[in-house]
């Protein structure tokens, strides 16, 4: 468990401190992916790099499994750090030593590991990552995914307990951060590791992680279930990353939602309900004409959802509402 | 062909090669041991660097500058009580290594520190992310990355020395320029000159030849 109680990091420009995190409380799971998501500045490079120490606090304590790392003497945090791998978004591999021998490399470090140890992890790592043709090679002969997956495959090698994502797949496109994370997640699934991910994309977050914090201005601005934080969004920053995911122009909604006729609601299915002709029922029930002013269906992580917005004349609406409220669709009313 | 060249004495010549490859060999060597640590000092104490210490950056850039802004033919003479002190007698191979080495190491331990600059910064993260210590980053990330700029430098600094030996003549350091300026400047044998200037220009060129393959080589990049 990695908990931050008042943790705040400022940086020293012209004498002055300049904040890159304000004052922040934090709990993160064992054994859960959570996302942080934030805007360039907004601080989530310095939080990712509190955690294994790469960036001192300037106040506030970091507790991992009961442990304060931040009274760590400098040979026990080399030790911690061994227990806390890292990603990259430019992958930081050595461009001098081979697919194996940068996989190696943090196990050759902590220097507690037998050559056939070392020969053997190395194997295991590089098939788990799917590379085990590339093992001679050097990274400037690897594409971009290649590439994160030896970083993946590096930050395992020591088997930690804690995997830091620094906006791993930003550099990468679509299809190649599709499979560069759904290896995170079997990793996450397979090994009960941990893994804190930063990213500017929504989308990220949506797929992979369980909770997520928003930042911004270096502030955690909301925190909690990514289901919870992406269907009912509170805080205008995470509004703008929810829109931004789903390629929604707001102004062009508030410009649609003003021609339809009636009311408008917002309908948000979760799980099972998300596929139940529920739609069609109740309006047959309760005589309410519907017609969809906008839509989707998709996954949280491993949960379908979908969120219809909806202009409704005529009928009986309150038992319209109370059915599907019944059938567990969390119902808003926009207008 | 043998009127064109009557001054030229060729086993003086022979000797005289051997005396520079000598003084080149033994004076980069040297350069190399003393500038490859000093330059990895001003890396690792300059600003927003692993061991940033601002005085003995400070001190260290100081001495490096004072070292390099002495023309050498200055430097050959400042340096002759020193060397004497050092090995008995400033004329000769021997004597011409102590100054070269003064010329040759602040200059190479520069081009260190600017390959070592030009490590991108990320690997040192993930290096240190790892759990490494400062020798651990030295060693196996910072002077293997940086490999191939060192070769690089070493080669700039093997032609610089070869163009100081040719100038350690003057306070009588042997070797081709030696000859070079008894033999061609002095005597104003023309032929001995052209000879000379020859054979230190194939010098430099297999030199150069030779760091751009190992250069290669070693780029993976």
């Amino acid at each position: 468990m990695i908990v931050f109680d008042q943790v705040q990091k400022s940086y020293q420009v012209d004498g002055r401190a300049i904040p890159a995190l304000h004052p922040t409380d934090m709990t993160i799971e064992n054994g859960e992916v959570f996302g942080i998501v934030g805007h360039s500045g907004a601080g989530k490079s310095t939080l990712v790099r509190l955690i294994n120490l790469l960036e001192p606090p300037t106040g506030g304590e970091i507790l991992i499994d009961d442990e304060n790392i931040t009274r760590y003497s400098a040979a026990e945090l080399r030790a911690f750090r061994r227990k806390v791998g890292m990603i990259f978004q430019h992958f930081n591999l050595l461009s001098s030593k081979t697919v194996s021998d940068n996989i190696a490399f943090p196990m050759k470090l902590a220097g507690i590991y037998s050559k056939t140890e070392i020969r053997d992890r190395v194997q295991e790592l590089l098939d788990r990552v799917g590379l085990a043709d590339h093992a001679t090679k050097y990274p400037s002969q690897l594409s971009g995914g290649q590439k994160q997956r030896v970083g993946i495959a590096r930050a395992l090698a020591c088997r930690p307990t804690i995997l830091l994502c620094d906006e791993a797949t930003s550099a990468l496109d679509p299809q190649t951060t599709q499979s560069v994370l759904r290896l995170l997640s079997e990793i996450n699934k397979e090994l009960g590791l941990t893994i804190v991910l930063i990213t500017h994309e929504m989308d990220v977050v949506r797929r992979v992680c369980d909770r997520v914090a928003v930042m911004d201005g270096g502030r955690v601005v909301e925190m909690g279930p990514v289901s919870e934080v992406f269907l009912h969004p509170k805080h205008p920053t995470t509004r703008d990353f929810v829109f931004e995911s789903e390629s929604i122009d707001s102004q062009e909604m508030q410009e649609d939602l003003q021609k339809a006729n009636g009311r408008i609601l917002r309908l948000t299915f979760k799980g099972e309900s998300t596929y139940q002709p529920l739609l069609g029922s109740v309006a047959r029930a309760s005589g309410v004409d519907f017609s969809i002013l906008s839509g989707r269906i998709d996954h949280i992580k491993d949960t379908p959802y979908g969120q219809l917005t909806l202009s409704l004349i005529g009928g009986d609406l309150e038992a319209a509402m109370t059915a599907l409220e019944a059938a567990d669709v969390h119902v808003e009313v926009l207008r | 062909m043998e009127a064109l060249l009557s001054n030229v004495d060729w086993p003086e010549i022979g000797i005289a090669s051997w005396d520079t490859l000598v003084m080149v060999g033994m004076s980069l060597l040297f350069s190399v041991l003393a500038g490859l640590p000093i330059g990895v000092l001003l890396f690792l104490t300059s600003k927003r660097q692993l061991l940033e210490q601002p005085l003995a950056y400070g001190v260290l850039s100081f001495v490096v500058n004072v070292l390099r802004s002495v023309p050498f033919i200055i430097l050959l003479i400042v340096m002759i009580p020193f060397t004497v002190m050092l090995i008995g007698t400033s004329l000769g191979v021997a004597g011409a290594i102590p100054p070269l080495v003064a010329g040759g190491a602040p200059f190479f331990a520069r081009l260190v520190e600017t390959s070592l600059r030009e490590v991108d910064r990320g690997i040192i993260e993930a290096t240190q992310a790892m759990g490494a210590n400062v020798r651990q980053i030295i060693f196996g990330a910072l002077l293997p990355e940086a490999l191939p700029g060192i070769i690089a430098g070493i080669t700039v600094t093997a032609i610089t020395l070869v163009s100081y030996a040719a100038m350690s003549g003057v306070i009588g350091g042997g070797g081709l320029g030696d000859l070079a300026i008894r033999f061609g400047y002095q005597r104003f044998q023309t032929d001995v000159m052209v000879i000379t200037v020859a054979l230190l220009v194939i010098f430099v060129q297999v030199l150069q030849m030779a760091g751009d393959r190992l250069v290669l080589y070693f780029s993976r990049k």
